[in-house]
């Protein structure tokens, strides 16, 4: 039958596309042509197979793990375009909190972290995994929260307003506080604000409550959820920003040394992990603290947001509490 | 909002890899049902049973598991192909494993026995008795390989661990669906769900034309 020959020859086309596959896994879409974006289903698979036997070798990649906030506010796509621009390489940019993409790290997983959680940072370097940290630039968290600010929050320090939201949330249903709960940079952050008010977090802040909900998503996940249920939340300057139209959340506490939010990059130790791209991740690092990215980091989102998203690290070593060869040197080779 | 190229490229790459996962799962899930069915040996009771629960195996099980293979520090690390398509495929082929085979065995073993006998009285050799075993419950794997798809296809769990989502390279309809809802981009995830929505429609017309034209 008719349909039977279309069966065999749909088999024999989805073969084609399955034997192109094996051969260009890496190459169909890390190749620029293939990432072009006329693709359509039948000249992906077409193309596909002709890159993957005539070019020798696949262009070089790079891979990044980053915290979400870097990455949900489109600043690192940006930095991607441009840095792509002028490399023969393909960034493969893997999102997920700080505490994940210090895993990916250990595993010798990826080549490069950008992540803001100083202290983990310290241990992870400590222990051989990461090396030449580079400050790329800094924001602050604050805690945001409906405007009707049931617990009173609104210009305390942090320490206080979470003792507030602690004290008050038991016997006022309308205090809800939406924690990220995921090992991320901003949930170790909220952690040494817990303690650093007294708490112990594990005992006496983790499953207190009905009022205290650990989301377990990233950071704009969790701005979304906290603006559904009209929740109290800590969040980076940054990410809030870039969600702020779709937000009935304000800013209640944003200042307080503690506030301080670091962007770091870094590369995994060769000597750990001999495959690791390591040329390329000094160039993505060097090039990330160039005055040039500098400066766009510090615009970036102004025109858009009224505001830059992130401060640039470049002359501010000392605001970020780092040395100013972490801001400023250059990796050598 | 559908003309997005990048919409495209995310829907084809969907696509591309569940065919492969499918047809690997096929390959291999068939012979191994034929096996089943007219081998006996010890245990086979528990395997089948086996099968029959792994039906739900949890995608984000699945995407644990491979991801510690995979995983530089995991035993098949060598190969590189974490964060790649490839390992996607992978965790999609055992995902739909247990669903191929489990439904082409129960086809095969309920059969009307007098169907094999008449083959065997027909004088086929082993391979011809196979055969004509696979043409008796053809249409059953059909809906088998339709499903299998439409479970890979639509899994989430797996791709976005073993997968790690990354733009233009391991980002598929559910993972891109997973990241628009997460920043609030509701039209795309709801454009991206249409097409999800529309592949399935598509696989299941063409294993019901296959059949109707049979």
């Amino acid at each position: 039958m008719d349909v039977k020959k279309t069966f065999i020859v749909l088999l024999v086309l989805f073969s084609a596309i399955f034997i192109c596959g094996c051969t260009g896994t890496d190459s169909d879409t890390a190749t620029p042509a293939a990432t072009a974006t006329e693709t359509t289903a039948a000249t992906a698979a077409g193309t596909a197979a002709p890159e993957g036997t005539t070019t020798a070798a696949n262009p070089e990649l790079l891979k990044i793990a980053t915290t979400t906030s870097l990455d949900n506010t489109g600043l690192l796509e940006a930095l991607q375009e441009r840095f792509e621009e002028n490399h023969d390489v393909t960034l493969q940019i893997i999102a997920a909190g700080t505490g994940k993409a210090l895993e990916y790290g250990q595993r010798g997983d990826v080549d490069v972290l950008m992540v803001h959680d100083r202290a983990r940072e310290d241990t992870f370097i400590d222990e051989g995994y990461g090396i030449n940290r580079r400050g790329i630039a800094y924001n602050y968290f604050m805690i945001v929260g409906p405007e009707s600010d049931p617990a009173g929050i609104a210009g305390m320090t942090p320490e206080d307003a979470l003792t507030t939201i602690y004290e008050t949330a038991p016997t006022n249903a309308d205090v809800v506080f939406i924690s990220r709960g995921d090992n991320s940079g901003t949930h170790s952050k909220e952690k040494s604000i817990w303690t650093s008010a007294g708490y112990n977090y594990t005992a006496d802040v983790e499953g207190v409550g009905d009022w205290y909900v650990e989301g377990g998503q990233g950071m704009g996940a969790t701005l979304t959820h906290a603006n559904e249920k009209l929740a109290y939340t800590l969040s980076d300057s940054g990410t809030y920003l870039s969600y702020k139209t779709d937000l009935d959340l304000v800013p209640l506490v944003d200042e307080g040394d503690s506030l301080l939010n670091v962007y770091s990059a870094m590369m995994i130790n060769p000597e750990m992990y001999d495959y690791v791209n390591s040329d390329m991740a000094r160039e993505w690092i060097n090039f990330l603290i160039t005055p040039e990215t500098q400066e766009f980091i510090g615009e970036f989102g102004v025109d858009t947001y009224g505001q830059p998203l992130f401060f640039e690290s470049l002359g501010n070593y000392e605001v970020m509490g780092i040395s100013q060869a972490e801001a400023e040197d250059p990796i050598p080779a | 909002m559908t003309l997005n190229p990048e919409v495209y490229e995310i829907a084809f790459r969907s696509i591309y890899i569940t065919f492969t996962a499918t047809l690997i799962a096929s390959v291999i899930s068939i012979p191994l049902a034929l096996y089943l069915a007219f081998h006996d040996f010890r245990g086979k009771t528990s395997i089948v049973n086996l099968i029959h629960t792994l039906y739900a195996l949890p995608t984000v099980l699945i995407g644990l598991l491979v991801f510690l293979m995979l995983s530089r520090q995991g035993p098949l690390g060598f190969l590189g192909l974490l964060f790649t398509p490839a390992g996607m495929i992978i965790g999609q082929v055992i995902l739909v494993i247990p669903i191929l085979v489990g439904l082409t065995y129960s086809a095969v073993t309920s059969l009307d026995p007098i169907v094999k006998d008449t083959i065997i009285s027909l004088g086929a050799d082993y391979m011809q008795f196979l055969v004509s075993i696979l043409r008796e419950v053809r249409f059953v794997i059909y809906a088998a390989i339709a499903m299998a798809f439409g479970r890979a296809i639509s899994e989430v769990g797996a791709a976005i661990i073993i997968g790690g989502n990354i733009k233009g390279f391991t980002r598929i309809l559910t993972t891109a669906i997973s990241l628009e809802t997460s920043m609030g981009n509701i039209e795309l995830s709801m454009a991206l769900g249409i097409i999800l929505l529309f592949i399935a429609l598509i696989v299941n017309f063409v294993m019901t034309s296959i059949r109707r034209g049979d």
